[in-house]
């Protein structure tokens, strides 16, 4: 157990590191100018570029620029361009509402896509099973702007469900209840969106999963033992095809954030994606390498968490 | 049902290929996706060639008319008109030959990357194998669509940018996949067989393993379509896509918005082209994925 997880933090180790390279290469790397303001724009003197080239070390050759800005973002000076502040204090202001939105969205994608996949593999190969597949794919290929949209005004004409920001402005409540209470409304919306596209695809994984349980000999020997149907089916299939719950943390959590980007966009929502959205308008370099490095490492540390939790549960993974 | 008499009833195994044919034609859903996706690109072929040719048809996507602007669907507009009086329905299919290009060079790009490095980690396993997997699994704990934003932001907007962009990012799919293919088919019989000949890596690798693996590349490269279109759809949408005037999907939602109240046309017709497009790749994939599964021929 401890040698698994030591691995795990070893492994971790190596994938922050090459997490780092990537990022750093996103804004070295690409060609076009390094400046925030276009190469040959007449109103930016040469003084002005090279103070910002030292200022970013783009004077110095790529490895040693590497080290600069890891050294700047690890220890929190790496600073934006746009107001001078530093980068993680930035990103630590939006962090909390941002984990709000992407957990909520990860608890309605696992939660909501279990039911769709076991309700499937019950099923499977008859028609609900073929209705909820084509649901899932319809999920999966719907523009979450769009939906944003039309269900953005069809619940300010006929609902009273909140589209915009975190909270209820000028509204002083009672208690911290009700402040709750007023946060998670407010974010009910944009996460469940969000969740859309994560539903489906975990509905399909668990589906497969349930599928593929469903063939072990332990199952037939559960029916011929005459064990009732629904018991061989909930209690020893579903117990063993729950790994794309584990395993689907790791996948669905860089496509909410991702996705994130444009529905906090659309409901004014100050998370980290909308910080993102700013940072890439102003062109602003240090705010994107740290959000990226960042993001990167908190999905990191999801699968870490998620795959240690997975191996105190069950033990087959430690072998492995 | 009917069963046609002209063709024979197959007694002797077909080949792979063959066997999946006929599964696949037997999906009936799927058939309708194909259909679906063979009827997307004939039209936005036509549309593309016509513009070239000189004759708009419908109608020149990028012609305002402020005579005409913001009319519901009606006899000469079918899809109704935006602001500055264009054609929603020629823009629409303008749009649709953006997507598809987009969605099959973008995926081209990822494939030929993917297998590529999936085919070296697969091979050669040992430190390669393990160096290579764990780039794969940095990348992957980036918020893809973000990482798009960025670069193509960085790079400046622009169909080629775009779709050199989302290739490059989206590769690490295809090369888990080519590479759990190629550790399980490198310890088959045959290919042992061919080293035992004293085959060479490349030969083995483009003689061997590459076609046997063929199938379910396929099946990542159709699927990865509508995820480009999705991506390309959603970067337009942020004003990073294919720059206007050209017309683009995800542009004519991000233009029609401000008269969502008014002009409900301008929102919805884009966003049900991209989901039908987006859908009809996933179903035509998810078919041709059940047709070529070896498994499936197990139960």
């Amino acid at each position: 157990m401890t040698a698994f997880i030591i691995r795990r933090l070893l492994i971790s180790v190596v994938l922050l590191f090459f997490i780092s390279v990537i990022s750093f290469f996103i804004i070295t790397l690409t060609p076009g100018s390094p400046y925030p303001w276009g190469e040959l724009n007449p109103k930016v003197s040469e003084e002005v570029k090279r103070v910002f080239r030292e200022k970013f070390h783009l004077d110095r050759p790529l490895h040693e620029q590497y080290a600069f800005i890891m050294r700047d973002l690890l220890t929190g000076e790496l600073r934006s361009i746009k107001d001078e502040r530093p980068v993680l204090e930035k990103i630590g202001e939006r962090l909390p509402a941002t984990l709000v939105l992407n957990l909520g969205a990860l608890a309605l994608s696992l939660s909501f896509g279990l039911m769709l996949g076991v309700y499937g593999a019950r099923h499977a190969g008859r028609p609900p099973d073929v209705i909820t597949s084509v649901l899932a794919f319809v999920f999966i290929a719907l523009p979450g702007f769009w939906v944003s949209y039309l269900l953005a005004i069809g619940l300010v004409n006929y609902a009273a469900i909140p589209i915009l920001g975190t909270h209820t402005i000028g509204v002083t409540f009672a208690n911290g209840w009700e402040v709750f209470l007023d946060r998670w409304w407010h974010v009910m919306l944009p996460a469940s969106i969000l969740a859309i596209g994560g539903i489906a695809v975990q509905s399909r994984f668990i589906r497969a999963s349930m599928i593929e349980t469903l063939r072990e000999d332990y199952i037939r020997t559960a029916r011929a033992k005459g064990l009732d149907e629904n018991v061989v089916f909930y209690r020893h299939a579903l117990r063993n095809s729950i790994r794309p719950l584990i395993t689907g943390i790791g996948l669905l959590l860089p496509a909410l954030i991702g996705g994130a980007v444009i529905i906090e966009n659309i409901f004014a929502y100050p998370g980290m994606g909308r910080l993102g959205y700013e940072a890439v308008l102003e062109r602003d370099y240090p705010t994107l390498v740290a959000l990226n490095f960042v993001t990167a490492a908190l999905v990191l540390l999801g699968n870490l968490v998620a795959d240690v939790l997975y191996a105190v549960v069950d033990p087959r993974v430690r072998l492995e | 049902m009917i069963t046609s008499t002209t063709e024979p009833v197959e007694t002797v195994a077909a080949s792979p290929a063959g066997r999946a044919l006929r599964r696949f034609r037997a999906n009936r859903i799927g058939m309708v996706a194909l259909g679906f996706v063979i009827a997307l690109g004939v039209i936005s072929l036509v549309f593309f060639v016509l513009g070239q040719l000189g004759i708009p048809w419908p109608m020149d996507p990028n012609a305002t008319n402020l005579e005409r602007k913001l009319l519901p669907p009606n006899s000469i507009n079918w899809l109704g008109t935006d602001n500055l009086g264009r054609d929603v329905f020629s823009r629409l299919l303008n749009g649709a030959y953006i997507s598809l290009t987009v969605g099959f060079v973008a995926v081209f790009v990822s494939l030929t990357i993917g297998v590529t490095v999936g085919a070296v980690a697969g091979y050669f396993g040992k430190w390669v194998d393990n160096l290579i997997m764990r780039i794969v699994d940095a990348i992957m704990c980036f918020p893809t669509f973000f990482l798009i934003l960025t670069a193509v932001a960085l790079v400046g907007p622009s169909i080629f940018n775009i779709i050199i962009v989302i290739g490059l990012v989206s590769w690490t799919g295809t090369a888990r996949l080519v590479r759990a293919e190629f550790l399980t088919l490198r310890e088959s019989a045959y290919v042992q067989a061919a080293r035992a000949l004293g085959q060479r890596g490349p030969k083995i690798i483009f003689r061997h393993l590459l076609p046997n693996a063929a199938a379910p590349i396929l099946v990542t490269a159709v699927l990865g379509v509508p995820e480009a279109i999705l991506a390309e759809a959603g970067l337009s949408f942020l004003g990073f896509g294919v720059q206007p005037p050209q017309a683009t999907w995800g542009n004519i939602i991000a233009d029609g918005k401000t008269y969502i109240l008014d002009a409900w046309w301008l929102i919805l017709f884009p966003g049900l082209a991209i989901l039908l497009a987006a859908l009809s790749f996933y179903l035509t994939g998810d078919a041709l994925r059940q047709a070529v599964e070896t498994r499936s021929e197990r139960q």
